[in-house]
């Protein structure tokens, strides 16, 4: 068995990945991928953070609570994907590009 | 143990290869690596019904929907060089504090709480449904709700003279 | 080894004969499936009744040359056909092909996998099924590769929202995910014969179920995604020997598992009425397997039936019928049975 803040390093480590990828990055697909990345390993801390719980309180109740937070995390990330990915389609038809440095116009 | 290890290092040398890649296909390819390696250790952590979630969404319809934009859109390599000299900063300091967050975190962890193997009781479904469908409809229903917006908002954008800017202008 | 590790292996074992028999069967019963429909004779050198020509077609794929096109981004362009076989040789693994069965005074149930997640996990390794198809035609540097990938992708997320919605029904009434409780759940008769299978309550969820089946594993009239008038071959164009062989195994696989699937969602799975499971364990396991292999059988005639009775949709169409027609289908379908288990009549 693994002690559980195992875990936590994990997703923190793939936190960080993202987040260097999300501001380094130039593509939009690149950084979005990254913020998924991101939105990942929070959801990792939190079913570790239930399972802790769990074992510290002996209720399994306390794990649950975590696993249903990741399970609406997962349904908003598909909307989130979803408005996301029609916004790319959005910015290419309008410019050709979807390299965030090239989208310097407030209106056009 | 074993299990732990290789399919941590797997999540993060796949996580490495999203943000470095160039190629954003190779991107989306190594967060599906990514994203079942988390599935993994979900199970590991007693929630085997959010791993199979995770594989089924994540990476069965949401990756899929990358993939589709990235062939629809002929995107291509990312050329090198360019960029934010301030956003680079923004990037290093980032990774920087998270260095110190993680070595803070090392110190702090040591009175970490012991791990207990798995029963059958930890990882029933029954438990969980009831939790989501009582404590938490509310917000299940409002999730869907939220997806139904995101399904039209989703239409509205990506429709072909769905907004006032003529195609040809760019 | 511990007893459970042999168990397992020897159900894995069960489960890939029957698997890898797959192919080389099929690939006979298409060619004279099709002859015997379009009124030709079909393969009838090789063996008696052409029964070998799997063999022959074996040899023919191995002394192949394989060719990897120029531009082809390779690491992708090699793996995708391994890919193919992943969910292929994954799924079944939560399909129960017998009861519980004592063996050497340890109960074993018939089952590779008795998760609870069950159906769901299945449903999930067979969402990347899709991987295979977009690598190929991504890494093949083909326009036509290219197409049949954007359109594969297309059409896999589209039909398994109703597939997924139609096989969510079956399970409400049962309460589980797990597929040898779904089983379990048909075992009745009505008036004495009648076997209590899902299909009678479930028979819209089972139409939307069979059409989405086509859809998910690129069949005629679905085949868009290798639409061989438009397309060349779609996502497969640029491959050749064993690699294409192994995406022609795996369409074959996907379709035996999805076959298995519907037997056991709609048809009572590994159970007849009037077939008494009791006895020697290996006596149990085969009758069950038998059962669910004949199941399998009647599927995939009705696959190859479909295949060459009907013309190839058009991508609209194709898009229109699955978002418009089956997605409300599969959720007023989901809504009534839900309602109808609520009021206790199922």
């Amino acid at each position: 068995m693994v002690p559980l803040s195992w875990y936590l390093l994990l997703s923190a480590l793939l936190f960080a990945i993202g987040a260097v990828g999300a501001l380094w990055r130039r593509n939009a697909i690149t950084i979005f991928l990254s913020i998924e990345l991101m939105l990942n390993s929070v959801n990792l801390s939190l079913v570790a953070y239930a399972r802790i719980l769990a074992v510290r309180t002996g209720e399994l109740a306390a794990a649950h609570t975590g696993q249903v937070i990741v399970f609406f995390v997962l349904a908003v990330a598909a909307a989130e994907a979803a408005v996301g990915l029609a916004l790319f389609i959005a910015v290419y038809r309008n410019r050709r590009t979807i390299d965030v440095n090239r989208q310097d116009l407030m209106r056009w | 143990m074993a299990v732990f290890a290789l399919f941590a290092f797997l999540a993060v040398a796949s996580a490495m290869v999203v943000v470095t890649h160039r190629n954003p296909v190779y991107s989306v390819m190594s967060l599906v690596v990514t994203l079942i390696s988390l599935a993994v250790m979900f199970v590991l952590l007693g929630a085997p019904f959010l791993a199979a979630l995770q594989v089924l969404v994540y990476t069965g319809a949401i990756l899929v929907l990358f993939l589709f934009v990235i062939m629809l859109l002929n995107i291509e390599r990312e050329a090198p060089g360019g960029g934010h000299k301030l956003q680079k900063l923004g990037a290093a300091l980032a990774a920087l504090v998270f260095a110190g967050l993680l070595a803070t975190w090392f110190v702090a962890a040591q009175g970490a709480v012991e791990p207990v193997p798995l029963d059958a009781e930890a990882v029933a479904l029954v438990p969980l449904a009831r939790h989501l469908f009582s404590t938490y409809l509310l917000p299940f229903e409002i999730v869907g709700v939220l997806l139904l917006a995101a399904v039209i908002a989703a239409t509205a954008l990506a429709r072909r003279g769905g907004t006032s800017v003529g195609e040809d202008e760019a | 080894m511990s007893f459970g590790i042999v168990a397992t292996l020897g159900k894995l074992a069960a489960w890939l004969t029957v698997l890898l028999a797959t192919a080389p069967i099929m690939l006979w019963v298409e060619r004279r499936g099709s002859a015997l429909i379009q009124d030709r004779r079909g393969p009838n050198r090789v063996g008696p009744l052409g029964l070998f020509q799997g063999l022959a077609d074996a040899v023919k794929f191995l002394f192949k040359e394989d060719i990897v096109p120029a531009g082809a981004d390779r690491p992708l362009y090699l793996l995708a056909p391994i890919l193919a076989l992943v969910p292929a040789l994954t799924t079944f693994v939560v399909i129960p092909f017998g009861p519980v069965v004592e063996v050497g005074g340890r109960a074993v149930n018939l089952i590779v996998a008795g998760v609870d997640t069950g159906v769901l996990l299945l449903l999930a390794l067979a969402s990347l099924g899709v991987y295979s198809l977009v690598m190929a035609g991504y890494s093949s540097n083909n326009k036509y590769s290219l197409l049949g990938a954007v359109r594969a992708s297309a059409q896999m997320i589209s039909y398994e929202l109703a597939l997924t919605l139609s096989v969510v029904a079956v399970l409400i009434p049962v309460g589980s995910f797990r597929l040898d409780e779904v089983v379990a759940a048909q075992q009745g008769t009505w008036f004495g014969f009648v076997p209590q299978w899902n299909v009678a309550p479930q028979i819209v969820g089972f139409i939307v179920f069979l059409v989405a089946a086509f859809a998910e594993t690129n069949r005629l009239p679905f085949d868009l995604p290798e639409a061989e008038s438009e397309l060349v071959a779609g996502y497969h164009t640029e491959y050749s020997s064993m690699k294409f062989a192994l995406f022609f195994m795996g369409e074959y696989m996907s379709m035996a598992t999805l076959s298995a699937l519907a037997a056991t969602l709609y048809f009572g799975g590994w159970h007849l009425p009037g077939i008494d499971y009791s006895g020697p364990w290996a006596w149990v396991a085969l009758k069950g397997l038998t059962v669910l292999v004949a199941k399998i059988a009647v599927f995939m005639l009705f696959f190859v039936w479909v295949r060459w009775s009907f013309p190839r949709f058009r991508f609209d169409q194709l898009m229109r019928l699955g978002w418009k027609v089956l997605l409300p289908l599969a959720i007023f379908n989901l809504v009534a049975i839900a309602a109808l288990t609520v009021a206790g009549v199922l």
